[in-house]
């Protein structure tokens, strides 16, 4: 295992950021936390990196016991924050340096591993860290991640407030760093990224409701969703919410998905009731299930 | 759709040195719209919407935004539209109530407005019982929800959103565009900006914005069509280059 969390706990004065968790990590696997803000990603990852200690339970990372062998887990990782922590007034070169020295390397050394990344920031590597973009800036902090060659990386919210195409590019470059051996867990709030992983733990309020491969999460889901369609989405979504077996009803993309609390439940019903409602233009198809479906649901039922 | 203009840009354009942020763009807003703003990071759409909330002056091209000249009259634009950003929303040291009163008397509400604001918007978000609480205290969903009806206040012909659900849960960002549209349903435009591209498919129409020019500007269902596609993200996909 590259990973192995059993029961860890950990509360701040006023609330409880992590809740008895427990979970593995395979040696080479891309594992996804998948949760909205303030679920308790940070903290694990925290935990795990070894900044921060548990309250209750046990850690191993790399095979590392978090608060015994902590100096050994660091030369063995690769974290990158969530939020911004280079050196600002460094330059590209200068904190590419300067972490490559604290971890007793050159950037030759392993420059495989990062010329990819680098060869995109390389142009503006005499630009002080502080004035380059967003999108720049997280590629100099992976590279500083990656410079030692670790065999696993941390990526806290590596795409949060990035746009589709770079969140895209970002996810090919986390594939190839797969390939080349190296484990990553990797937290998102974008549900879309969860179907790039190889397993997800789907996580709130500092508890995991789920672990598994994406696919199994989407096709273990028995509840039977329709996308329905009329010309008025807002009124739409409005009169869904009082059809009386009614169990969910969502924006999702250009439609609205469905849930209705019966199981013999019959759209004809659905679109008579819509039409009386005034809707024109309507649509009543079943969805293919998304990652997305499943977590609001799991949220529903948590609450 | 009311074809009363709320925002109406000619050749607008910001430069910085030799580098030109946003290139002449021209585009309308209309009363009651849902306007998503959209682009890749560096695309020029923080600069865009800075000058047309007055607080960055144009180097060229004109913009009135509710009525008043950004160039000329920037107090009075920032005095008519409402404003929420993910980063800045309210603050945390402050109870709602508090919160509530600071913003009232910025945007110039007397005192019995506040009081009659405060609690139509306590009791329309179900806060009755959180009014003495610190804003800090509140989960962010909450937060997002209350910094969009203090947006709201002085109750502005447009509101200004600025990635208003990033790292948001998926069930507080569609119960936050409720309130988007019940909003615009009353007459209020919306000028939205977004990462999520689920969100694009919710409004009346988006602009999507590369190297500091509109590319595209239409309804989603037509910017699908055009391009030939099934959603919005591979409708950005296909136009948003990734420049830096």
């Amino acid at each position: 295992m590259s990973i192995q969390v059993e029961n860890i706990s950990k509360s701040y004065p006023k609330t409880l950021a992590v809740s008895d968790i427990s979970f593995e990590v395979k040696e080479g696997e891309l594992f996804g936390l998948i949760g909205p803000d303030g679920a308790g990603k940070t903290t694990l990852f925290r935990i795990l990196t070894t900044v921060l200690l548990a309250d209750e339970g046990k850690a191993t990372v790399a095979g590392l016991d978090v608060i015994q062998d902590y100096k050994e887990i660091r030369k063995n990782i690769g974290y990158m924050p969530g939020k911004f922590s280079l050196y600002q007034d460094l330059t590209i070169t200068e904190n590419l340096n300067f972490f490559a020295t604290i971890f007793g390397t050159t950037l030759e050394e392993n420059y495989d591993l990062i010329k990819e990344i680098y060869i995109q920031i390389e142009p503006f590597k005499n630009r002080r860290a502080g004035a380059l973009s967003g999108g720049m800036k997280q590629k100099l902090a992976l590279c500083c991640a990656l410079i030692h060659k670790p065999k696993i990386l941390f990526l806290d919210e590596p795409t949060t407030g990035v746009d589709p195409v770079s969140r895209k590019e970002f996810w090919e470059m986390l594939k190839r760093l797969q390939k080349k051996g190296i484990t990553i867990l990797v937290s998102t709030p974008y549900m879309d990224e969860a179907a790039l992983c190889d397993r997800i733990a789907l996580i709130q309020k500092g508890q995991i409701l789920k672990i598994d491969s994406p696919e199994n999460i989407v096709s273990h889901y028995n509840k039977t969703i329709y996308k329905v369609r009329t010309k008025n989405k807002h009124q739409l979504i409005l009169d869904l919410k009082k059809y009386p077996s009614h169990y969910s009803a969502f924006a999702f993309g250009e439609h609205v998905h469905y849930i209705d609390q019966n199981i013999h439940f019959d759209p004809t019903e659905l679109e008579k009731y819509l039409k009386e409602q005034l809707h024109s233009e309507i649509d009543i198809a079943v969805a293919k299930t998304s990652i997305e479906d499943v977590f609001m649901d799991f949220t529903m039922l948590n609450q | 759709m009311n074809q009363e203009k709320i925002i109406s840009t000619q050749n607008l354009s910001k430069q910085f040195g030799h580098f030109t942020a946003v290139n002449n763009i021209s585009f309308d807003v209309y009363k009651g719209e849902i306007f998503g703003f959209l682009g890749a990071n560096g695309a020029g759409k923080t600069t865009a919407m800075k000058m047309l909330i007055g607080i960055s002056k144009p180097t060229s091209g004109e913009a009135l935004v509710a009525g008043f000249d950004v160039k000329h009259n920037a107090e009075m634009v920032k005095k008519n539209i409402g404003y929420m950003s993910q980063k800045f929303s309210m603050y945390d040291d402050l109870t709602i109530k508090e919160n509530i009163t600071f913003f009232g008397g910025i945007y110039g509400l007397n005192r019995n407005q506040i009081k009659e604001k405060t609690a139509l918007l306590v009791s329309e978000l179900g806060l009755e019982n959180e009014i003495n609480k610190l804003v800090g205290a509140l989960p962010l969903g909450w937060k997002q929800k209350l910094s969009f009806s203090v947006a709201l206040l002085h109750d502005p012909k447009i509101v200004f959103l600025d990635e208003p659900t990033g790292g948001v849960d998926p069930i507080t960002r569609r119960q936050f565009w409720e309130m988007i549209y019940a909003q615009a349903n009353k007459g209020t435009t919306i000028f939205v900006t977004t990462h999520y591209m689920d969100e694009a498919e919710y409004c009346d129409r988006v602009s999507i914005m590369v190297e500091g020019k509109i590319e595209a500007l239409d309804a989603p269902k037509n910017l699908k069509q055009q391009y030939n596609v099934t959603s919005m993200n591979e409708v950005f996909l296909k136009l948003a280059r990734n420049i830096e």
